[in-house]
């Protein structure tokens, strides 16, 4: 495989696969734990580890694991790896983002992104790119929790990284509860997908949904 | 709209709206003859930011934009969301409140007609959450009514600074030592509440013209109405407060009247038939009483219009009627 191929097996995960709004895939954590940005950036890079390093192991050992039994040993590699990641954000980060996170870093283990990555990419191609793809994703990942993070916290709290953005701004804190998730989340996949769509026109080609690899 | 067959009588948008917008002027002017002036600014502000969000909103979309702004649904929209506000709020939350009732409720589902949420109420939604000490308790009142109508709401003290301010959001309030109303006030408008929800007799004279005009159908709010009356008479109350068991108190108090007649008659987000109207009417009516008997809300006017909305396209599939020419159903 040569180099740019490699890179493309990166880059195609920030745009063109964001986990987040093209292939809409780890909505739970996107939703519940993107009230700010800090909590973003914690979760995306927790996942992101857990990704690299499954999609590392899963593709060195791919050939040792059975068909019949491949999802179980995929859970049972993500699983040691989340709860590195579990002990190591106990250890060095600070208790209330630990707090905020809570249930959401041991749920990484059945995250759908790390799930498919292993399934239809990890499982089917050589550790170096499978790592490239696990990065990318990742960074993808983490850079749309950041986007969703940023725009709740904000509009929400009034902050962004906990510094103030104006004293007259008046925060509408639905913004960081449930339905401003949705809010938040709904108007950007519109916006991604209006701006897919135009694109598509403006080339006068139609866009077609294609799954690589399958 | 009514289900087909249809027929053109020279009735359109811009004739119906603007005749909604006329029939809720008595509301509009009781409320500002009881709060004051500062009332016209803020129904005046939810209006302007409507109409000009919706102007963006059709340029951005490279629909036509004058005819839009002229059939006055955006109005409307921006009256009723006033009508729902404290009326000392602040000017940040009407404008937020306008640009998400016409923005996010009403254009993000396509606009005029296919909005699944009354776009006013769910803008109070949204700002009771968001801003839930604008909504809930800061209900200071910065001028004296008009007519010096609603007493005692603030007290200047000698520096000319605002010491007492109306706690009282809604003669529903449940709290103990509330202040409790005559049914003549209740009726009068001479409470505390909303701009537009105050006003019994005024609410009835607007609802009136329209249903003279045929633009609301009759039943909707009647329904709506005696379901909440027999509801209080059937249903066991948690409360104590000394009106508990008036169903007059029930009725009059609170955003009923407002709702029954403007919200839940809303053509967009309301089902097609008759039969389908009245099981919206009865289920607003069920669900307002189980809000304001049972839940930490005062009031459920806004909540239980907005689930019965949600409701609406089930409503409309199980009450299509017959074909002509095909038999009824047995049972």
């Amino acid at each position: 495989m040569s180099e740019q191929n490699n890179l493309k097996e990166f880059t195609k995960g920030i745009i063109q696969y964001n986990p987040l709004f093209v292939l809409v895939l780890g909505l739970c954590p996107s939703l519940a734990v993107t009230t700010s940005v800090k909590n973003g950036v914690a979760m995306g890079g927790a996942a992101t580890f857990v990704l690299i390093c499954s999609n590392f192991i899963i593709s060195v050992v791919r050939s040792f694991i059975p068909r019949e039994i491949r999802i179980p040993c995929f859970i049972v590699i993500i699983a040691a790896f989340v709860t590195m990641v579990e002990l190591l954000m106990k250890a060095y980060l600070p208790p209330e983002l630990n707090a905020s996170l809570g249930i959401f870093i041991p749920l990484i283990v059945v995250n759908c992104i790390i799930m498919y990555r292993a399934e239809s990419f990890a499982y089917k191609n050589k550790p170096l790119v499978s790592v490239l793809d696990g990065a990318g994703l990742g960074l993808g990942w983490t850079l749309s929790l950041c986007l969703v993070s940023a725009i709740r916290e904000v509009l929400g709290a009034g902050t962004i990284f906990g510094l103030k953005v104006s004293e007259s701004y008046q925060p509408a804190s639905v913004m960081i509860m449930a339905p401003g998730a949705f809010i938040a989340l709904g108007i950007l996949l519109g916006f991604f997908n209006w701006r897919k769509l135009r694109k598509s026109e403006k080339t006068m080609k139609v866009y077609k949904v294609s799954m690589e690899h399958d | 709209m009514s289900v087909s067959p249809h027929i053109y009588d020279g009735e359109n948008i811009p004739r119906i709206m603007w005749a909604v917008v006329f029939s809720l002027l008595p509301a509009g002017i009781a409320g500002t003859f009881a709060f004051g002036y500062y009332c016209l600014s803020v129904i005046f502000l939810c209006c302007l930011t409507s109409v000009v969000t919706e102007a963006g909103i059709m340029f951005f979309r490279k629909q036509p934009v004058i005819p839009t702004i002229k059939d006055g649904s955006a109005v409307v929209t921006g009256i009723l969301l006033a009508y729902t506000l404290p009326p000392g709020v602040s000017w940040y939350v009407s404008v937020i409140g306008s640009f998400f009732a016409i923005a996010i409720v009403k254009h993000s589902f396509g606009g005029l007609g296919n909005n699944i949420w009354n776009p006013a109420l769910a803008a109070r939604a949204f700002l009771q959450v968001a801003y839930p000490a604008a909504i809930n308790s800061d209900w200071r009142i910065m001028h004296h009514g008009i007519g010096n109508l609603v007493h005692n709401i603030t007290r200047i003290d000698s520096e000319g600074k605002l010491m007492d301010a109306i706690t009282q959001a809604t003669p529903l309030t449940k709290e103990a030592g509330a202040k409790i109303y005559t049914l003549t006030q209740l009726f009068v408008g001479n409470i505390p509440g909303c701009i537009g929800e105050t006003s019994v007799i005024a609410l009835l004279l607007g609802g009136a013209y329209l249903i003279y005009k045929c633009y609301i159908k009759w039943y909707v709010p009647v329904y709506y109405i005696i379901t909440m009356f027999v509801m209080v008479l059937v249903l066991p109350q948690r409360e104590v407060t000394p009106w508990a068991n008036n169903p007059f108190y029930h009725i009059f108090s609170g955003g009923l009247f407002l709702g029954a007649f403007f919200m839940a008659t809303d053509m967009v987000t309301s089902p097609l038939t008759k039969r389908g109207l009245i099981i919206f009417a009865i289920g607003a009516g069920i669900l307002t009483a189980l809000i304001r008997f049972y839940s930490g809300y005062p009031e459920g006017v806004c909540y239980s219009i907005l689930l019965m909305n949600t409701a609406t396209p089930l409503i409309d599939r199980y009450t299509k009627p017959r074909l002509y020419g095909t038999r009824r159903k047995k049972g």
